[in-house]
């Protein structure tokens, strides 16, 4: 067996003690940084690329680090879910659902238990998937040559524009913003400067992470000042863990259910945790015998959204490694932190750097079993860090973007610029225009243009080159469904109203 | 209705000058048939695209800060861009210390747990990132010490 060797290789790198402690580390801060109500998986992610890259670490490491987190931080989002009626993160927005009505009964012990197994579930499930399916699609991607990777671009805003947002025209208009901020510096082929206005630190372009940083952690400073940050004190009781047996047994459909929905949604371009956690809430709904008691704490309904959000986190990586194209805003953060440690992600991965992704995979199952250990019996711990106050929390989270920007390149200029994108990212929030496309447009601009360049290249200068080829049709037709369906779509799949957190703060 | 409106305007404004700008792009003899320009200009295009249809059709109004509360952002801002500037030449403890009582009491209005919010970041961090993660921060002006 290809997979069962490649994976003993993976093993052997990543059972060092020092991966291992790292992968620790980063599952610890992960699950405190999804906790927390205001950082995510995306923001966390990008708030610790520039300071472990200033640390010096090699390539696997960072990316067992940064996964861990990445992970941990999918794990912890249902804690604020399910104790405070506020999401810790984007996709644990539905878990909220039922996971507060249950912790309202007296059940947030067995809430968090059921949905950390969940978690474990659709992680674990969609990490193997990982193993079968990325080595299949990196030989069709193979194949792909620039006017294929063109389209597969417009795929990946098409979709992001059309499934993530709500208003097509915005989501459209921030990728433009964000491609054409990939534009400024030194264009590859000619050499020749573009949009510098001669001033020299734009020569080498805009560093994508100030962009990310500003944009995801800076913008949420002014934000949370604005809104206010309702002091997070913790309104339930946690008891004694103790494991719902029974409930378990009984949402175990739930939970296959949802990871094989969440998997797919997280495969598909653009589509992403969010999505995945919502469809497979939808769904379980629509098939649970335990119907009418969906939104008032239902254990199905706490499983189903955490195994599909775990499993659209695993089942997101597949494009990421094989095409270079991310699914959503966190794996965006993460192609971000490969190109950082100049690992180009692509169908050559799988061949040229064997050891990267396969320690990689393997850490990700060591991180999982970690991440069960600590979300289920310490979750007390966590539940401690939430009692953070957001005054002291919030400027935290200010100063470590500005260190971590600072040390990576210790220019002033960047700094600015990352205030300023964090003003970008506040105002793009007031007008619900999404930020991720932005980010997207900044990572892929140049391979975009570079693509389109080399395809007139090889077609000379023939624009019709662009759809010649099956593949190359199949996805400029899947761009435009990915675009125009959402429009139609989204009258019928309506998201459901969040719990009464009001309603029941009052009481 | 109207941010929007004024949104579209400023980005087709920007889109123009994002276009004349690219029309100065020079190209070398040896250019592929496409050039440096040619990609710009269709994302510029795009953004106008964009820009109309939100003139045409807004969404609903976005809830605008209140004056006040618009201050405040300002006051953000201004704290923010200062401490971008002052990290280098003042040491990292100083102006962190500074920076993260104002944001701290614009989120909570209380002096005393600001003041003491950002002397334990100031120091906090400095311990974290210098100390335990080796990173490559002055702690005070240099020639104080």
């Amino acid at each position: 067996m290809d997979i069962l060797s490649n994976l003993a290789l993976g093993f052997s790198i990543a059972l060092s003690p020092w991966t291992l402690f790292l992968a620790l580390i980063g599952c610890f801060v992960g699950t405190i940084i999804g906790c927390l109500p205001g950082l995510g998986p995306s923001n966390g992610v990008a708030l610790l690329i520039p300071i472990s890259f200033s640390l010096g670490l090699d390539a696997i490491s960072a990316l067992v680090l940064l996964t861990s987190v990445y992970y941990g931080a999918m794990y912890g989002g249902r804690i604020s879910s399910i104790l405070l009626n506020i999401p810790g993160d984007e996709p644990a927005m539905m878990t909220t659902l039922d996971g507060y009505p249950m912790a309202r009964q007296g059940r947030a012990g067995d809430a968090l238990v059921i949905s950390g197994v969940a978690s474990f579930y659709g992680a674990v499930i969609a990490t193997v998937g990982l193993m079968f399916l990325a080595p299949m699609l990196s030989r069709v991607a193979f194949q792909f040559g620039p006017a294929e990777y063109f389209a597969l671009y417009m795929l990946a805003f098409c979709t992001l524009g059309g499934v993530g947002s709500n208003n097509q025209a915005k989501a459209a208009m921030a990728a433009a913003i964000g491609l054409g901020i990939a534009m400024i510096g030194l264009d590859k082929t000619t050499g020749m400067p573009r949009f510098t206005f001669g001033e020299l630190h734009l020569m080498d372009g805009i560093d994508f992470l100030v962009a990310i940083v500003g944009l995801f952690a800076v913008a949420e400073v002014f934000h949370f000042i604005e809104s206010h940050g309702k002091n997070s004190a913790i309104g339930v009781k946690l008891g004694k863990i103790r494991i719902p047996w029974g409930d378990l047994r009984k949402s175990q459909g739930a939970m296959a259910r949802g990871t094989g929905i969440g998997f797919v949604a997280g495969i598909l371009p653009g589509a992403g945790a969010s999505l995945g956690s919502f469809l497979a809430y939808m769904a379980e709904k629509s098939v649970s015998k335990n119907r009418a008691n969906f939104g008032k704490g239902a254990p199905e309904g706490v499983a189903a959204p955490e195994a599909g959000n775990n499993a659209a986190a695993g089942g997101a990586l597949i494009p990421m490694l094989t095409l270079g194209v991310p699914g959503s805003g966190t794996t965006a953060v993460l192609l971000a932190l490969l190109l950082t440690l100049n690992i180009t992600p692509g169908p050559l991965l799988f061949t040229e750097k064997p050891d990267v992704v396969w320690s990689l995979i393997a850490a990700l199952l060591i991180a999982n079993i970690m991440l069960l250990v600590m979300n289920v019996p310490m979750v007390k711990v966590f539940v401690k860090i939430l009692s953070v106050p957001s005054w002291v929390l919030l400027p935290g989270v200010t100063m470590v973007a500005f260190v971590g920007i600072y040390s990576l390149t210790g220019s002033s200029f960047d700094m600015l610029l990352m205030v300023a994108f964090g003003l970008l990212g506040w105002i793009c929030r007031k007008l619900d225009i999404p930020t991720v496309p932005i980010i997207l447009g900044i990572l892929l601009g140049n391979a975009m243009e570079d693509n389109l360049r080399r395809a007139m290249v090889l077609s000379n200068g023939d624009w019709t080159y662009l759809f010649s080829s099956g593949i190359s049709v199949a996805l400029w037709t899947a761009a435009v469904l990915g675009f125009v369906a959402p429009m139609f779509l989204r009258r019928v799949l309506k998201k459901p109203p969040l719990p009464a957190t009001e309603s029941y703060d009052r009481d | 209705m109207a941010a929007d409106r004024i949104f579209g305007v400023v980005m087709i404004v920007l889109a123009l000058g994002y276009i004349l700008s690219a029309m100065n792009i020079q190209t070398s003899f040896m250019s592929d048939p496409v050039g440096p320009r040619v990609f710009p200009y269709m994302v510029a295009g795009v953004i106008i695209l964009c820009s109309l249809v939100m003139l045409l059709r807004p969404d609903p109004n976005a809830n605008w800060p209140a004056p006040m509360m618009a201050l405040k952002i300002g006051a953000a801002l201004t704290v923010l861009v200062g401490y971008a500037l002052l990290i280098r030449p003042m040491g990292f403890i100083i102006p962190t210390a500074i920076a993260s009582a104002a944001i701290s009491y614009m989120i909570s209005p209380r002096p005393v747990p600001a003041a003491l919010a950002g002397l334990g970041l100031g120091t906090g961090l400095f311990v974290l990132f210098k100390v335990v993660l080796g990173l490559g921060l002055v702690a005070f002006p240099r020639g104080w010490f």
